[in-house]
């Protein structure tokens, strides 16, 4: 049988209007395509982003210690251990002592946290060399949100006041020595960095690390008493869930998309099916079955999917990759709005999957919605269709 | 059935059931066709002429009694056999000529040859001995909108016998069509059917096709009124 064949003839013979739904669908999977690709690129970005300055190949904790509890942190501290103070000393770890803190700036009061690195560290990309500037005080580098938020930049002076490990307070001014830019929330917002010998002194924990970073490729992560080996895994699972999230709720947009493409190749075949209720009884009367004339009309819409295809080819390919080049770049403000820190510039990312997986949930679809209105021709009397009646 | 006879109707009714009323479109019609006739239905509007044909076509079923098309029964086909049943043995010509509008001439001539399990060769070939047949062989890739009603008639026919059926039924083949055009493909199925042997069965009022004709049955109110040879037959 050629249905196939048939297939083809009908669908081309269509002329403008199987273009014109082609277009529709085709825009639907460039879209989605372009959507998926940007929220791979977030991904992509956000896992790299925060494993360069702030996750590295994963993180020891001082048991008790979590970040998202600010009660934990004022009793996270505990001498470096042998095995970790061996990783440090070899350029292979670095410690961090974190320590809460209040900034006063502008006559406000504003919650931080103070981070203690070493300036020679080269485990993260987090610039702590301007750290080691020995002209000023005590130096500090903050985020380029940190320093939109308070108010500050690079020269700044900034009075904060802390408690050390006895519970006494105290306080003392910082120079903004470098104010960086990261994707990396949580290094940026809320945090001051500071060499973590002056933090040592200040908190009275001398020798002493909240966390230390091991560097990337680190494997296999030795068990450590009294500390706790986070992977990158576990530390990158809320951004991902996150991302996941918005991904879920970004599947409004296709499937409005997808609803639009497919309202038109429904309607298209409904349409088709009255219009050529008379071909429907020739093709009867010629030896065609109804169950074979409802696969060729399901299979003449199913194929607009591939026409699709080949349409947002044309287009799409330059489109995307023009994207994939340039990236899509928006202002900060809007960045945070998105909830999540992002880059000035995102770039898509394109797997074969993706555009696979794509292909096939739009055929997949469009099958469906091809066959749906076909169903009536199996009603049709082709006495009657042959006549052009409705039965 | 005999050598020769290749459709018997036996107490052929058809009852249109029509709200709480119905309407006999067929009354107890007995009828034998045999291999090589050129025959006209004729009757008035709702005599059942139409109905006679797309029973015979395997379009429709009888509501009583039965018909016998080619040794199979068709009241007791399954769709898939009706079907079957069609694409070999029957063709049909229809009043308004029927060609699928997005195919070329070639291509309506084509596909019912597409349904059977022809190479591409065989087809080609008998597609262009059809278009020969009916004189339209240098139309083949034209579309349907570019043809004349007298065109698209003889592409009709090509497509009604390019599979050499045993059967031809045409329902009202002129009744579109100027007088000049009528002939033209009133001789050219009358040629076939001499050269073929095929089996002509037209439902007509036309009195143009009534005089090609070897045979006339005249039906009135579904049954059959007269049953008659006729003299002025073209073909043999």
């Amino acid at each position: 049988m050629k249905i196939f064949k048939l297939a083809v003839r009908n669908m081309l013979g269509a002329g403008t209007k199987t273009w014109l739904n082609a277009l529709v669908l085709s825009f639907s999977f460039v879209a989605i395509i372009w959507a998926q690709s940007l929220f791979k690129g977030l991904d992509e970005e956000a896992s790299r982003s925060l494993t360069d300055i702030e996750y590295g190949g994963g993180q020891y904790w001082v048991e008790g210690y979590d970040p998202l509890d600010p009660f934990s942190i004022q009793d996270s501290h505990r001498p470096v251990p042998p095995p970790l103070a061996e990783l440090v000393e070899g350029g292979r770890a670095a410690a961090i002592l974190v320590v809460q803190g209040t900034l006063y700036v502008d006559g406000r009061t504003q919650s931080i946290l103070l981070k203690g690195i070493d300036p020679g560290q080269r485990v993260l990309t987090l610039p702590s060399s301007a750290l080691a500037a020995a002209d000023h005080e005590i130096p500090a580098v903050i985020g380029t949100r940190m320093a939109r938020n308070a108010g500050l930049k690079k020269g700044a002076t900034l009075t904060v006041r802390w408690r050390d490990v006895r519970g006494t307070f105290d306080a003392r001014d910082f120079v903004v020595t470098e104010v960086f830019e990261t994707t990396a929330a949580s290094a940026d917002a809320g945090t001051v960095w500071i060499p973590l010998e002056d933090l040592r002194r200040m908190a009275g924990a001398p020798e002493e690390a909240t966390l230390v970073v091991v560097e990337k490729g680190y494997a296999p992560a030795p068990v450590v008493a009294g500390w706790a080996f986070k992977d990158t895994e576990f530390l990158l699972r809320d951004i991902r869930e996150f991302i996941e999230m918005k991904t879920i709720g970004m599947s409004i947009f296709y499937v409005v998309l997808m609803s639009l493409a497919m309202l038109a190749i429904f309607n298209t075949q409904v349409l088709s099916i009255w219009r050529r209720r008379r071909e429907i009884g020739t093709m009867i009367a010629l030896g065609l079955t109804r169950a074979r004339v409802i696969a060729l009309f399901t299979l003449e819409g199913s194929m607009l999917s591939f026409l699709a295809v080949l349409v947002g080819a044309v287009y799409g390919v330059p489109l995307l990759a023009w994207f994939a080049v340039s990236g899509w770049s928006f202002p900060a403000e809007q960045t945070e709005s998105f909830g999540l820190a992002l880059g000035n510039t995102l770039y898509p990312i394109y797997s074969v999957g993706l555009v696979a997986g794509t292909a096939l949930l739009v055929f997949l679809i469009t099958t469906v919605v091809s066959f749906l209105p076909t169903r009536r021709i199996a009603k049709l009397k082709p006495t009657d269709a042959i006549k052009g009646k409705l039965s | 059935m005999d050598n020769g006879t290749i459709i018997r109707t036996q107490e052929l009714t058809k009852v249109y059931p029509m709200g709480r009323s119905s309407i006999r479109a067929l009354n107890n019609v007995n009828l034998t066709f045999d291999r090589g006739e050129f025959v006209a239905l004729v009757g008035p509007s709702g005599s059942g002429k139409t109905t006679l044909l797309n029973i015979i076509g395997s379009l429709d079923t009888p509501t009583e009694g039965g018909a016998e098309v080619m040794g199979r029964r068709v009241e007791t086909l399954s769709h898939r056999q009706a079907a079957e049943l069609r694409s070999r043995h029957i063709g049909f010509i229809f009043q308004t000529f029927n060609l699928l509008p997005v195919y070329t001439a070639y291509e309506n001539v084509e596909f019912p040859l597409l349904l059977l399990k022809m190479s591409a060769a065989e087809r080609k070939k008998a597609v262009l001995d059809a278009l020969e047949w009916v004189g339209l062989a240098d139309r083949a890739k034209s579309r349907p909108g570019q043809l004349s009603g007298g065109q698209s008639q003889r592409v009709a026919i090509a497509r009604a016998v390019v599979k050499r059926p045993g059967i031809v039924l045409a329902d009202e083949p002129t009744a579109n069509l100027d007088a000049e055009n009528s002939h033209m493909i009133l001789d050219t199925m009358e040629s076939l059917n001499r050269n073929l042997g095929t089996t002509f069965i037209f439902a007509t009022h036309d009195e143009k096709v009534i005089r090609h004709v070897r045979r006339k049955i005249t039906l009135v109110d579904g049954a059959v009124a007269r049953d008659e040879k006729m003299k002025t037959g073209g073909a043999s």
